[in-house]
């Protein structure tokens, strides 16, 4: 989960992260208050889950209370890339001496954390990465040892910080450590951190991702998420403890297993390309159980996506039997006319696997009129992409 | 032979007392897998019975290698306390632990990982179906009876596409197949299974298929180039997978540019692996393979 600049500001500061003042509002009005409450001078900064935003005007300086009421109104609303800007945050103005980056991150292909520090900070590290990659000092860190002050003090060396803010670099690089360790993040990043004309070290930026698997140790973590940008219907598939993706295609699709439900889109969207470029409509994977209940609610997510015109249901019965599955289907379906939803979109099933002429017959003798089965997994996708292209 | 897992294997499961724990020793007992005892520190000295096979519970991993001999352990342990029961295999000394556990925090992870270095356990998993070398042993959660025993050998991120290949390929049949997970940082790589796939004088073909995310699969394709003779048949699950969406799988997401299905068909198509388009298509490269051999 990708956080917000004031969440993470907030975050920084309660694990003692030097950050400036600040302070969120939804109106322009409260962007004037914020403003009054920090003697005039103001940062307003559009908070938006994207880079570049500075670019793209979303972050402007306002000299008094009532330029901050002005600006606000200028941000609030604004597009930045496709993201919508809900929220501004107000920041106390800082004198900028110099601007650097630093980083913890997840290194998945040294199965390692790894720091990451420059003195060239303000401007996107990947292009500092790829310019001019002597200027970016990467260095390994042991997940059992931690950034000690020693390692804090080799991060800096490394990045050639210059000496007079040797130790305050060191002890931010300690602290965001706590912040990466404690709050389970997979990236914190602070660009720019900056060097004041006062010669404070202060965070001015930051980037936070939390790993969601471990929020079971962090209650708190759930309140951080951005309902309003999740998409209804993935917000309904969550309610229910489904695993939906929202796609922009047509055909809906329900599977079991997270890598049979991605071959599964793969595999409607080159069927689709003979059908007028018809796509897949979602991933949905309802796991290894895909019982009766399970299947309904599914089913009910997807046949309520207006883009979906066909469903493909793609199950290999592993764990699960085949003959399980296919009642799971009848059952959803009977499930569904009981409870006055009203099915009109043809499903294409295929099942293979466990006990699979078991669980054909079930469907066979249900016979139900929108269920057509088709035995391969190539052949249903093709059925199903062509029944999305002709409604 | 086979790879990593033999019919000499003795297998000891962490958490077999727990639902997931009791379903699938039960399964692996019915698959001939060579069961010898579970760990559970709060019903030490108890014994389970399995459809008439009694597997004794001890308290600790170290316990249970001391008794049994064990040399596999298959953790279903929750999340929560995974990363500890790992710990407690690598202290024991295992020789393989194989990590079922879905949901297990990516610090915690990168925690065994590391602690593991240097130490002689390797890590299968986490959030993986296990590993099975049909007609031998089986230490996970890979149904036995897809697929009985031949001469493919099969490296997969993914549980149910190790299944449907399986399954597809059945009546040609595995040395060995492995499911390595589809975590971020997960112990076994394609690369290990593919060295050990090159060693084993039982596999003649070897199968290997990827998902979005990371960069495993082009260093695996880098590795083959060099030093895989075998043939390999490639599969790679996500085309379709937007950027920045995680796609069921912890470590299934395209960030940015990087991580995506079409460098790492291109990078295994450059090391001479063919690619199939989907599923069926690569087990027909396969098929086409083992026919000319």
């Amino acid at each position: 989960m990708d956080l917000f600049e004031y969440q993470a500001r907030d975050i920084f500061a309660a694990h003692g992260v030097p950050v400036l003042g600040g302070a969120t509002a939804t109106t322009p009005a409260e962007a004037r208050a914020i403003a009054e409450s920090f003697g005039g001078r103001a940062v307003v900064k559009a908070q938006v889950k994207v880079g570049g935003r500075g670019k793209a005007g979303g972050v402007k300086v306002a000299t008094d209370p009532a330029d901050a009421e002005a600006k606000a109104a200028q941000i609030l609303g604004m597009d930045i890339k496709g993201h919508t800007v809900h929220r501004v945050m107000l920041a106390e103005t800082a004198d900028i001496a110099e601007e650097y980056y630093v980083s913890f991150l997840l290194d998945r292909t040294n199965r390692t954390f790894l720091a990451m520090a420059s003195v060239e900070g303000g401007m996107d590290i990947e292009e500092v990465a790829t310019t001019k990659p002597e200027a970016l000092a990467k260095v390994p860190v042991d997940a059992n040892e931690g950034v000690t002050p020693a390692k804090a003090r080799e991060i800096v060396a490394e990045a050639k910080f210059p000496a007079e803010v040797a130790d305050q670099v060191a002890d931010v690089l300690v602290k965001l450590w706590d912040v990466f360790i404690k709050e389970d993040a997979t990236l914190v990043e602070v660009n720019p951190l900056v060097k004041t004309a006062a010669g404070d070290v202060v965070a001015l930026d930051g980037k936070v991702t939390l790993d969601e698997n471990a929020g079971f140790r962090h209650a708190d973590h759930a309140a951080l998420e951005d309902s309003s940008a999740v998409d209804p219907l993935e917000q309904a598939a969550r309610a229910k403890g489904l695993n939906y993706v929202k796609l922009d295609g047509e055909v809906g699709i329900i599977g079991n297993g997270a890598g049979l439900v991605m071959s599964t889109l793969d595999v409607v969207a080159y069927a689709g390309e003979e059908f007028g470029g018809v796509k897949p409509a979602n991933f949905l994977d309802i796991g290894g159980g895909a019982s009766a209940q399970v299947m309904a609610d599914g089913l009910e997510i997807i046949l309520g996506d207006p883009s979906v015109r066909s469903v493909f249901v793609n199950v290999f019965g592993g764990i699960t039997a085949c003959d399980a599955v296919a009642n799971g289907i009848v059952q959803a379906l009977q499930l569904m006319a009981d409870r006055g939803d009203e099915v009109t979109k043809p499903l294409v099933v295929r099942l293979d696997g466990n006990n699979v002429l078991e669980g054909r017959r079930i469907l066979d003798e249900a016979n139900h009129p929108l269920v057509q089965q088709v035995d391969t997994m190539d052949g249903a996708a093709q059925r199903a992409a062509e029944l999305a292209a002709a409604k | 032979m086979s790879i990593f897992l033999t019919e000499k294997s003795r297998v000891i499961v962490q958490g077999m007392t727990g639902s997931e724990g009791s379903k699938h020793t039960r399964r692996m007992l019915a698959a001939g897998t060579r069961v010898v005892g579970g760990v559970n520190p709060r019903k030490a000295g108890e014994t389970v019975d399995f459809d008439g096979t009694s597997v004794p519970v001890f308290g600790s991993v170290a316990d249970a290698m001391a008794e049994t001999g064990a040399d596999v352990s298959v953790i279903f342990v929750p999340p929560a306390f995974a990363k500890g029961a790992v710990v407690e295999a690598i202290d024991a000394g295992i020789p393989l632990a194989v990590v079922i556990t879905e949901g297990i925090p990516v610090h915690d992870s990168t925690a065994f990982w590391a602690y593991a270095q240097g130490k002689q356990t390797r890590i299968i998993g986490p959030n993986c179906p296990g590993i099975i070398s049909p007609g031998k042993s089986n230490a996970g959660i890979i149904p036995a009876d897809i697929s009985g025993p031949g001469r493919i050998g099969l490296v997969s991120k993914s549980g149910t596409l190790t299944y449907q290949m399986m399954y597809e390929l059945r009546d040609i049949g595995f040395s060995t197949a492995i499911g390595i997970g589809g975590d971020p940082v997960i112990g076994t790589t394609h690369i290990d299974a593919l060295q050990a796939f090159q060693d084993d004088p039982e596999t003649d073909a070897i199968v290997m298929i990827g998902e979005i995310g990371g960069d495993a699969e082009e260093r695996a394709a880098a590795y083959i180039k060099d030093n895989v003779t075998k043939p390999v048949v490639g599969y790679v699950a996500g085309f379709t997978a937007p950027e920045g969406k995680t796609m069921g799988h912890a470590g299934a997401i395209v960030s940015g540019s990087s991580g995506t299905a079409q460098a790492k068909k291109e990078a295994l198509e450059a090391a001479g692996v063919r690619v199939g388009k989907t599923p069926s298509e690569t087990a027909r490269l396969m098929r086409d393979i083992i026919a000319g051999l």
